[in-house]
Parts: C-alpha cells; sequence; structure tokens
C-alpha cells in the first residue's frame, strides 16, 4: 500500500494511495463484473435495510434496530475483501455486516423477527446477528465492548499460528470507551492482526463527535505505535482499494490498523429516533444524501466511466428488491421459537450434578 | 496421600490441564515472569513458554475481554485476576460477553474458558482489597462459580472447570494458598472433581452449618467446638455455587432439622439469601428453627483491627448461630 511520505510515516490518506495508482481515481483497479458486484451488494444492503424499517414500522421487528443506511461502502468495503477463514466483528449496527460476510439475507430478516428460522434462533435480535460458520462474530449491544474480543481473535489467530485477520467495526462514540484503549495497547503490545475500523458518522446518538472527544477521531488511535489511516467510506471504490492493500499487508504480518472510515448515517440512531431534529439539521441530512449517498457516488463514477448503464442499475435494483422481499417472506413464514427454547443455549455443558436455573420452574 | 498446598495444588491443575489441553493458557498481571501475584503459576512459564504464559498489562477489562474473544473461537483461556476486587472493572465482559454469548447467538458459540483468582477478606487491607464476590458472578445466568476450601478440592475443581464449556468463575480464598492437606498424587490417575458436586466435610445429627471456599475450615472449626458441648454438627461444603447442590442441601436439612448459612460476602441478597429461600421452598416442613445466616457485618470492611474482627464472620457468631437454631440459650 502507497503510504505518505511526510514527517509521519505512519500516518495514510487513502486518498494519495487512490492518486497515486492513477487512472480515473482507481476504478481501473477493478473489472467490470466487480464494480458491478459493488452495485449489486450495495442496492441489497440498501433494500434490507428499507425493508427492516418497514416491518420495523407495523411492528414485525420490536426493540431496538440500527439501520446502516448510508455506511454501505463501509460495511462492503472492510469485508468484501477479505477471505472466509478472516473474522468479522462490530457493535449494534450490524445487519449489512453480515450480509457482506456471507450470511443468507433470510435467516437475517428472521432474526430481526425473532423467529427461530434467525441466524441466532431468535434469541439475539438486531443487534447480535451472529454467524459463526461464516466467521461473523456478532453483533454486540455494549459501545466498544466487541474491541476487546476482537483483539481476543487476534490473538487466537496469532496463537494457532494461522494467517487471518479480523476486522473490527466501532463507531466513532466508542473510541471514548476504556475498552477501545486497553484493546489498542495490547494490540500494539502483542502485534495482533487486527484491522479496527472506526465508522465515523459523526454522531454518537444525538451527540456529534467534536462534542465529546479532545481531537479528531483519527488521532484517537494515536499513542499505541499503531499505524492510523483514513478513508472516504462513502466511495466503495477507494474503500475496497485500500482495504484489499491493507488486509494483505496485515496477512503479511504488519499488525494492528486504526482506520477511519468518514461517514455518513442518513436514518436515525435507532428506528426509535428522529432522522434529524434537536441533533442536526434536516438540511444537512438531506444535503449529504445528494452529495454522499454511497450508491449515487459509485453510480455516478459507472456511468461516466461508461461501465453501467441505466438499464443495468434497474435490473440489479430489482434484483436487490426481490431478495430484500425473499427475505421478508422468509422471516414471516419462520415459526417463532417453541417455548423449550427459553432454557436452551444458557449453558453449553449442562453438568450432571447440581441445579443451574433458580428459577423454580423445573420442579 | 501427599500432602500439599493449596497453592501446589492449583498450580498442579494448571500444568497437567496445559500438558493435556494445547488449547488452554493463562494470561493476567504477574503470572509469568513475576510467577503470579500468590505464586500460583510457579514455574508454568518456564515449562510452557511465553505464548501460553503471558503477562498482561493492568487492564482487567481489556484482557478479560480479550479472553473472551480468544474463547469465541474455540481456544479455552484462563484469566487470572490478581485478585477478583479487580474484576469488578472487568464484569462488563464476564456478565454482558461471556455469560450470554452462548445464549444471544443462538448456541453458535459457547464460551470455555475459567476467570481465577482469589476472592474474600484478607487481613487488614480495608474496603477494596477485602470483599468477596461471589454474588457479582453468581447472579448471572450462563456463568458457573466454583469456590473450594481445601487443597483437594482446588485441585480437582479446577481441573473440571478448565474442562468445563461454560465460563467458570472459580475463587479461590486469599488467605488458603499456604493450607496444606492430602491431594492424589499425579501418578495415581486423573484427579477430577465434577461441578455441581456438594460434599459432606462433617457429618453430623443436630444442625446443618452450611457454606462454601474458606468459611469451611471456620465452620470445621465451629463443629470441633460444639462437639465437646455435645452437639453433633453436620458441615456440608457446596463447594460450587452454580450449579448448587440442591439435592445435598435438602438430604442434610431433612436429616437435622436446623440449618445455619455461613458466609464471606454481605448479608443482603448474598449467596445465604438463596440457600434460605431454597430450605423454606423445599424443606419447610422439615424445619425445626428458622434458617439463621452468618455473615460479614453489612458496612465494607475497616481497616482499623479490632473493627476488622468485628466485620468478619468468627467462630463465636456461629457458635451463637448453631446454639440458637438449637434453642440452646
Amino acid at each position: 500500500m502507497p503510504k505518505t511520505e511526510t514527517q509521519d510515516e505512519k500516518k495514510t490518506d487513502a486518498n494519495d494511495g487512490a492518486e497515486k495508482e492513477g487512472g480515473d481515481e482507481g476504478i481501473d483497479r477493478f473489472d467490470r463484473e466487480q464494480l458491478h458486484h459493488f452495485m449489486r451488494e450495495m442496492l441489497l444492503y440498501r433494500r434490507f435495510e428499507e425493508k427492516a424499517e418497514e416491518a420495523y414500522a407495523i411492528g414485525k421487528i420490536g426493540g431496538f434496530c440500527h439501520l446502516h443506511i448510508g455506511q454501505e461502502a463501509v460495511a462492503l468495503g472492510f469485508i468484501g475483501p477479505l477471505q472466509e477463514k478472516d473474522y468479522v466483528i462490530t457493535a449494534y449496527r450490524d445487519h449489512t455486516q453480515a450480509l457482506a460476510k456471507g450470511l443468507e439475507p433470510g435467516p437475517v430478516m428472521a432474526e430481526l423477527f425473532g423467529r427461530d428460522g434467525g441466524v441466532s434462533r431468535g434469541k439475539g435480535g438486531s443487534m447480535h446477528i451472529f454467524g459463526a460458520e461464516q466467521r461473523f462474530m456478532g453483533g454486540h449491544g455494549i459501545v466498544g465492548a466487541q474491541v476487546p474480543l476482537a483483539a481476543g481473535m487476534g490473538w487466537a489467530i496469532k496463537y494457532r499460528e494461522e494467517d487471518q485477520v479480523c476486522v473490527c467495526f466501532l463507531g466513532d462514540a466508542a473510541v471514548n470507551q476504556g475498552a477501545f484503549h486497553e484493546a489498542m495497547n495490547m494490540s500494539a503490545v502483542w502485534e495482533l492482526p487486527v484491522i479496527y475500523v472506526v465508522e465515523n458518522n459523526e454522531y454518537g446518538m444525538g451527540t456529534a463527535i467534536e462534542r465529546v472527544s479532545a481531537v479528531s477521531i483519527e488521532e484517537r488511535g494515536e499513542g499505541y505505535g499503531v499505524p492510523t489511516h483514513s478513508v472516504n467510506g462513502q466511495d466503495i471504490i477507494e474503500t475496497w482499494s485500500f482495504v484489499e492493500d491493507l488486509v494483505k499487508e496485515v496477512r503479511d504480518g504488519a499488525g494492528p490498523q486504526y482506520v477511519e472510515a468518514r461517514t455518513y448515517r442518513f436514518k436515525g440512531h435507532s428506528m426509535s429516533d428522529p432522522v434529524s431534529g434537536t441533533y442536526r439539521s434536516k438540511d444537512e441530512v438531506e444535503e449529504k444524501k445528494e452529495k454522499e449517498d454511497p450508491i449515487s457516488v459509485l453510480r455516478e463514477r459507472l456511468f461516466d466511466a461508461e461501465i453501467m448503464t441505466q438499464d443495468e442499475l434497474e435490473a440489479l435494483d430489482e434484483e436487490a428488491r426481490k431478495v430484500a422481499d425473499e427475505a421478508v417472506e422468509f422471516a414471516e413464514d419462520s415459526p417463532f421459537p417453541s417455548e423449550e427454547e427459553l432454557y436452551t443455549h444458557v449453558y453449553a455443558e449442562l453438568n450432571e450434578h447440581g441445579r443451574l436455573f433458580m428459577d423454580g420452574r423445573d420442579r | 496421600m501427599p500432602e500439599i498446598t493449596y497453592r501446589e495444588a492449583l498450580n498442579q491443575a494448571l500444568a497437567e490441564e496445559m500438558e493435556r489441553d494445547e488449547s488452554v493458557f493463562l494470561l493476567g498481571e504477574e503470572v509469568a515472569e513475576y510467577d503470579g501475584a500468590y505464586k500460583v503459576s510457579k514455574g508454568l512459564l518456564e515449562r510452557f513458554g511465553p505464548r501460553r504464559v503471558v503477562d498482561t498489562p493492568i487492564s482487567e477489562l481489556g484482557f478479560a475481554g480479550l479472553g473472551v474473544g480468544a474463547a469465541m473461537t474455540g481456544l479455552r483461556p484462563i484469566v487470572e485476576f490478581m485478585t477478583f476486587n479487580f474484576s469488578i472493572l472487568a464484569l462488563d465482559q464476564v456478565i454482558n460477553s461471556a455469560a450470554k454469548m452462548y445464549y444471544m447467538t443462538g448456541g453458535q458459540i459457547p464460551i470455555p474458558m475459567v476467570f481465577r483468582g482469589p476472592t474474600g477478606a484478607a487481613l487488614q487491607l480495608s474496603a477494596q482489597h477485602s470483599q468477596a464476590c461471589e454474588t457479582w458472578y453468581v447472579h448471572a445466568p450462563g456463568v458457573k462459580l466454583v469456590t473450594p476450601g481445601t487443597p483437594a478440592d482446588a485441585k480437582g475443581l479446577l481441573k473440571a472447570s478448565i474442562r468445563d464449556d461454560d465460563p467458570v468463575a472459580f475463587m479461590e480464598g486469599e488467605l488458603l494458598y499456604n493450607m496444606k492437606g492430602e491431594v492424589p498424587d499425579p501418578d495415581d490417575g486423573d484427579f477430577v472433581i465434577p461441578l455441581g458436586k456438594a460434599e459432606v466435610k462433617r457429618e453430623g445429627a443436630d444442625v446443618s452449618l452450611i457454606t462454601h471456599g474458606k468459611m469451611v475450615n471456620l465452620a470445621l472449626q465451629v463443629a470441633g467446638k460444639l462437639e465437646k458441648e455435645d452437639v453433633d454438627v453436620e458441615v456440608l461444603d457446596l463447594r460450587t455455587l452454580r450449579p448448587l447442590d440442591v439435592d445435598a442441601i435438602l438430604a442434610s436439612v431433612r436429616k437435622t432439622n436446623r440449618a445455619v448459612y455461613l458466609e464471606e460476602g454481605w448479608p443482603y441478597v448474598g449467596i445465604g439469601s438463596q440457600i434460605v429461600t431454597t430450605i423454606q421452598e423445599e424443606a419447610f416442613d422439615y424445619l425445626d428453627a428458622p434458617v439463621l445466616r452468618v455473615t460479614q457485618a453489612d458496612v465494607p470492611m475497616p481497616y482499623a483491627k479490632n473493627l476488622e474482627k468485628l466485620a468478619k464472620p468468627d467462630a463465636d457468631r456461629v457458635v451463637a448461630a448453631c446454639n440458637r437454631v438449637l434453642y440452646r440459650d
């Protein structure tokens, strides 16, 4: 990965890399099929989340439900370049990352619906999507708590002397948690193969990041000897290119990395929150949607380079809508978990002696 | 049977399980080069190397979480807390990550790991370094809790805990590390005590003195004292608090018809609260007296020697409780 040879060689901005590679700002790196794949995937994420939004509005999905609309290029850009054996872990805004790591849309939607056919058997819900087989490790609800877990996965990779990489997503607000700083330090001390991606969507719930962070998000990763980077998370071509190179380096032993992905959330923090209002203006959101929608950004680049036509785009969108519709159908058709499931999966080992559950219902 | 210390028994268990299973490793503060703050891991660095015996920074939340993350991939970490007092910093990872992971993944990801270290009061360490932490852990479904009170139990139960597929909190007695006791010779085969099995440490007919962990030794001392007054005390050591050997508790109470629970922790919603509840729900008709508890005073641990003595459960108070349930006042 080309790095900026400035006073701090540990800092990179992915723009510089893309520019140096030349040729229409990095688009030449990909063939037509790959570029169409980018569009197909991001449209699927968008349509999937829109379906979730609809289902929430009519009470099919309960609890908290955090949509990733506007941040699709971050999910695809940081997960797409990985191999199946690599680990991904994130916080509670986790639906599209799960799809990007290869989980089927139907079982993910069924999890949101709290159904037995959900990836976590309806016991986790929107915030706890897991796919052990696909090495999608959740889905964690406490801000920043997934960061030490990611370090543990990096630890396990080194312990087994394997060459996987772990990608850990966290929100901009999570850098204010102690867990983040403890994990960054340990990752550096033990040179763990983990890429920490801070999805900087500018707001922790309703609090603008500059109101609660003494320095910029990119700078918050400094102090541990971990290389820090910043990438335009609304541009899939830039993000994917950057991550693909970075993953190669980490796989070859470069150790932990800290990347700020600059992005923006088009919806409220969760479905219970307004899109705009007291903490950000409607105009701000509208302007971001107009100028920085990752799907529009890609569309314009593909149209300009004559790599995609309007008809092809519409066909891809139709396909995405169909998959999202089918995911809802799958969820609707899946039964609620049976009542016996209340007590399953609390313990992996039911010891021969003694009582594990103290509620008296087993008597 | 050879006599070894509680510390040596734990060390043997760690070494044997690390030898047996490559996926077991130990991490925590001072466990490697310093040989452990309480020397429990003595010699393990030399034997197993720095890959498997790992000194961590003072980051309880961080390294507990790292252990959980490693367990999510199938490794079997043993996370040592220098004392469980410091583990309060790590409780988010214990309760929100380790305890709930298997459930909220719908059974996809078990957490086969051990959190271990000393708990309970020591000598004049005052409020922050002298407290019993059992209740913090046993409250959460998904965690198992083991509290050995003798060298043999320490060894056999630690081996079972390491092999268990769930997160196990393994709480040792800070003042027990030098205690000696008989432990089967390693050459005589694998010595494993299953979780969830209480043990009658002394049979008796008049009153059930039920307890766990370090307090087992105080209970036996009290039983000896009361024997001289012709009171036959049964000492039941729960050994593990989850799973809880309810059958053993009920069997003892049905025999003696009287019970006292002895614990180091605070009384309010303590372990004894659960035991009393279980007894009154399931053996009410067998009781000849209310079940009493002897606990630490409901205050933070004071430093001053005289106040500390007042705060801790002691033989006199246990004797008094036994006498009360026997109506011997």
